[in-house]
């Protein structure tokens, strides 16, 4: 089974640094993007994905609105907030809707131990 | 002068918002620890305007009297940073800082320097996120407490480096559960604009590079 990945991010430099550095670390994995919340829950609802990375500040809703709504439709999608916004309210809330947070600007570091963690996940039955 | 027609393409303004992101989020989790209170950020706005524009985005939403923390950079390319926040919310601002530790009495003396030393942490610590992103030190003037009307601040702007448009930048902040909002803004001339517009293209070119693992 193809994985296939959504990055969400309203910088066309962010989604393309996030997309390298997944490819590093996870060369099979499909990736597809969209650049605001409304975009990407119409993209999900067409066809569903099994990884969500989400940056947080953007127009419209915010990544963490865009991770709860993902969330109750997805209750075991593994799901990672982007932001270099580390305030205890935002991990606190990343955390409370059962996603990752993820520092930016993103690195292969970074993300690794949430695709790895994510890469388990999807091979567990669901 | 080329008549000032320096332009950045969608990338570079992309790759440039994208950095202001960084440094000024950073920069608000630096004043959520002073404050202890969340602090929330809109999205930058990046445009290239002429000083008077750029003093009426802020001022004309503003008919309070305003208080404003300046910084200058200077480096591979500079600029003025400004922290602006409406007059009646300064107190406000210093108490949240100081918190009880000082007296209701004490804090009008204690405003001035609580003020410069909020707006050094918040300027400073996006500034010298983008100066490293960018791998270009920045050397940050002191900061400098203003007050005045809109057109005061108008002054501030209009007065900044060589004449023409200028780069614009500026974030609302707010302090969720206190009666605090203000602005971050950030101004550079042209001259500053071409050399940032050099290492904007680099830093991209950087992060494309598939060869280099942690470049952003």
């Amino acid at each position: 089974m193809t994985v296939t990945v959504l990055i969400v991010d309203d910088s066309k430099l962010a989604r393309i640094v996030t997309g390298k550095k997944l490819a590093a670390l996870q060369p099979e994995w499909r990736r597809l993007e969209a650049s605001n919340a409304d975009e990407a829950m119409a993209m999900v609802r067409e066809s569903p994905v099994d990884v969500a990375l989400v940056d947080y500040n953007m127009p419209g809703r915010n990544g963490l609105e865009l991770a709860a709504e993902l969330r109750a439709l997805w209750p075991t999608m593994p799901i990672a907030v982007t932001t270099a916004n580390v305030q205890d309210e935002i991990i606190a809330n990343t955390r409370a809707v059962n996603a990752v947070f993820v520092a930016k600007p993103v690195t292969e570091e970074g993300l690794s131990s949430f695709v790895a963690g994510a890469a388990l996940r999807l091979r567990m039955p669901s | 002068m080329t008549g000032g027609s320096v332009e950045l393409d969608e990338l570079e303004r992309d790759a440039l918002t994208e950095l202001v992101n960084i440094g000024v989020s950073r920069a608000a989790a630096s004043l959520r620890k002073m404050v202890g209170e969340q602090v929330l950020l809109s999205v930058p706005s990046v445009e290239i305007v002429s000083r008077a524009v750029a003093a009426s985005l802020i001022g004309e939403r503003e008919i309070e009297e305003l208080v404003a923390v300046r910084q200058d950079f200077s480096g591979a390319f500079s600029g003025r940073a400004l922290l602006i926040f409406p007059h009646a919310n300064s107190l406000e601002l210093v108490h949240a800082v100081l918190g009880d530790a000082v007296g209701a009495d004490e804090l009008p003396s204690m405003e001035e320097e609580a003020l410069a030393e909020t707006g050094n942490i918040i300027l400073n610590g996006c500034l010298a996120t983008m100066a490293n992103m960018l791998r270009q030190p920045l050397v940050m003037s002191l900061p400098v407490v203003l007050r005045g009307d809109s057109p005061h601040l108008f002054e501030v702007i209009a007065e900044f480096g060589s004449s023409g448009p200028v780069l614009f930048l500026y974030i609302n902040f707010s302090v969720r559960e206190r009666d605090i909002r203000g602005y971050i803004a950030m101004l550079m001339d042209l001259p500053s604009l071409e050399a940032l517009k050099l290492l904007i293209n680099r830093f991209i070119a950087h992060v494309m590079d598939d060869d280099v693992n942690n470049a952003i």
